[in-house]
């Protein structure tokens, strides 16, 4: 096979000079190892996303074939329309500021302390991080449970305190209730990350800081936190993408209610697209869903990610 | 220098407080009934009545459902990983045009969100006759993980030097030769890594076993939990022994494989 590469650095299109014959047999090799994986993508991963766009366009009860009855941009004016959809923003809004202002702070202050030499760090981290391979349904039955107004076992607790509550059952509550349940089930991820992070940072660098006489805050707040830059921007970016499609945790622990005061963009969508069939409309949702992962996946990795790519050898370099 | 570790405890035995109780609470209210329960919702069952584990494992549904979930995770690990071996030992070692486009294009499937598809991907899997047939969900959920896993094997396989390929090619092997005789049982840590992650992905999904199985023969764990807590609402110390029951094989999983999921996550966040 002449066509394959010479090793892991060769440049893309380097293919070296080669008999037309086996110039052929690799694209023979080429296809047939592609084709499987490229016809399932393209099958069930791209052509559904086009299915949608094309969907939102047309008012449809999701049966008989391609949709017909073109309405243009209707369900798109009707949904921002809606209150309910104004709510989906807003919770969004309220997930992913709590995320990024509590939840991620708190993973990171964590994985700094289980960076320490700490007796039994090793089975801090695995206990923290197991409620992430729980599922969703397992975690969010336990705590609709755990939550439940009245004689729940967290009123049980809370109410020595005087801190009784409605939890989920009462609109006010509800998203802060959600926002537990989450950083319940996902700081552990964060942490881990974190911690990968803070392990690809060369001991020297924070050795260097502490000998020049650092205090350990400054040492954190001056060297570790702006080394961590990059990979607190990957974290931060995972959870507005989860959160963007959060639907499992909502739709197990309150089903978007009471009163739509938890609803996420993914539950009202299903809530139309199975059962009340207006599939055009739930795809008009699904339509914004995909737009604000797309720009919001654009512009971080343009505004915010591309300095740790133009910066990674630069600022080694700095610090030699 | 050492500075003292006890605060360091404080805090670490606090978190592990708040992760640890509602699985706690949940273990020992699953060996009380529910009228213990409210009247002993902390202590010790007193007494012990085993009859709510006895009862959900001596139930058909719950094997049927750990079968369902099993065959599934199974069948779509093997299918995504075998499809995203193939496709990432051509774009890491072969030179052609339009490589990195059709790269990109896998890769562009890490932002899409599953959500978006569900109602399409319903439609076709009606149209394809796959509703309520755990094909459906294979091969959905095969698609939908192989932009992470062809990213990590790619790197991986771009990772083995090239003279090991050279050698094997002047001793006569072809490309598929390479690929299954040398490349894949030098990428086993690579593989272990992918799977383990399709393995929880598929274990813990939730939404698309939810629109494709209307008949509960087909039901996954997940949704046979969220049928059971409606089933018996009342009898919370009932749904808590299912919960715990279904939480075994996911926690026995991580026990064995958490080296693999943890370093597999990591390395796609960070590369991904």
């Amino acid at each position: 096979m002449t066509t394959l590469t010479r090793g892991p650095q060769a440049p893309a299109l380097a293919a070296p000079v080669s008999p037309s014959r086996g110039r052929r047999r690799g694209w023979v090799t080429i296809g047939l190892f592609l084709l499987p994986a490229l016809v399932l993508f393209l099958l069930l991963v791209v052509a559904p996303i086009l299915i949608a766009l094309y969907a939102s366009v047309f008012k449809w009860n999701g049966f008989g074939g391609l949709p017909k009855n073109f309405i243009g941009l209707d369900n798109f004016t009707r949904l921002f329309g809606t209150e309910v959809f104004r709510d989906d923003v807003w919770h969004l809004v309220v997930l992913v500021v709590l995320s990024v202002v509590v939840q991620l702070p708190i993973s990171l202050g964590i994985a700094m302390l289980l960076n320490q030499r700490i007796r039994g760090r090793t089975v801090y981290r695995l206990v923290f991080f197991a409620p992430y391979v729980l599922s969703e349904v397992i975690t969010g039955v336990l705590f609709s449970l755990i939550l439940s107004p009245g004689a729940g076992v967290a009123n049980r607790i809370l109410g020595v305190v005087g801190l009784n509550s409605d939890w989920l059952a009462d609109p006010d509550t509800v998203m802060l209730s959600l926002f537990l349940v989450m950083t319940w089930k996902y700081f552990g991820f964060h942490m881990m990350i974190y911690l990968a992070g803070r392990q690809n940072i060369p001991d020297e660098l924070i050795e260097a800081a502490q000998i020049d006489g650092g205090t350990p805050r400054q040492v954190f707040w001056h060297v570790t936190l702006p080394l961590l830059g990059p990979t607190i921007r990957i974290s931060v970016f995972l959870s507005v993408i989860y959160t963007i499609q959060l639907f499992d945790l909502v739709w197990i622990l309150t089903q978007g209610g009471p009163s739509h005061s938890s609803e996420t963009m993914a539950v009202t969508m299903l809530e139309f697209g199975f059962k009340r069939s207006q599939a055009g409309y739930a795809s008009a949702i699904s339509v914004v869903m995909f737009a604000l992962s797309l720009v919001f996946a654009l512009a971080y990795q343009r505004f915010v990610m591309r300095r740790d790519l133009e910066g990674a050898t630069t600022r080694m370099g700095d610090h030699r | 220098m050492r500075r003292p570790t006890l605060p360091l405890h404080a805090i670490a035995w606090i978190v592990g407080a708040f992760i640890l109780i509602p699985v706690i609470y949940a273990l020992l209210g699953g060996f009380k009934s529910t009228a213990q329960l409210s009247t002993n919702p902390f202590g010790l069952p007193d007494p012990w009545v085993p009859s709510n584990y006895t009862d959900v494992l001596a139930d058909g549904p719950f094997w049927r459902q750990l079968w369902n979930s099993t065959f599934i995770a199974l069948a779509s690990t093997v299918l995504v990983v075998a499809l995203s071996a193939l496709a990432a030992f051509v774009f890491a070692r072969f030179a052609f045009r339009g490589r990195e486009l059709l790269f990109t294009l896998f890769t562009m499937g890490l932002m899409f969100p599953f959500a978006v598809a569900i109602l399409p991907i319903f439609v076709l899997l009606r149209t394809f006759g796959l509703l309520d047939s755990p094909l459906g969900v294979i091969l959905t959920q095969g698609a939908f993980g192989l932009p992470l896993t062809i990213l990590i094997l790619r790197g991986f396989f771009r990772s083995i030097p090239g003279e090991i390929e050279e050698a094997a090619i002047l001793d006569g092997c072809t490309a598929f030769g390479f690929f299954w005789r040398i490349l894949l049982p030098m990428a086993r840590p690579a593989l272990a890594t992918v799977s383990v992650l399709a393995i929880v992905g598929s274990w813990n999904n939730f939404m698309l076993p939810l629109v494709v199985f209307s008949d509960e023969s087909g039901w996954t764990l997940p949704l046979g939990i969220q049928q059971f807590q409606g089933q018996y609402s009342s009898d919370t110390a009932r749904i808590l022994a299912y919960l715990v029951l279904a939480m075994v094989p996911a926690l026995g999983f991580y026990a064995i494989a958490e080296r693999h999921l943890i370093g597999g996550l990591t390395a796609g966040a960070t590369k991904g």
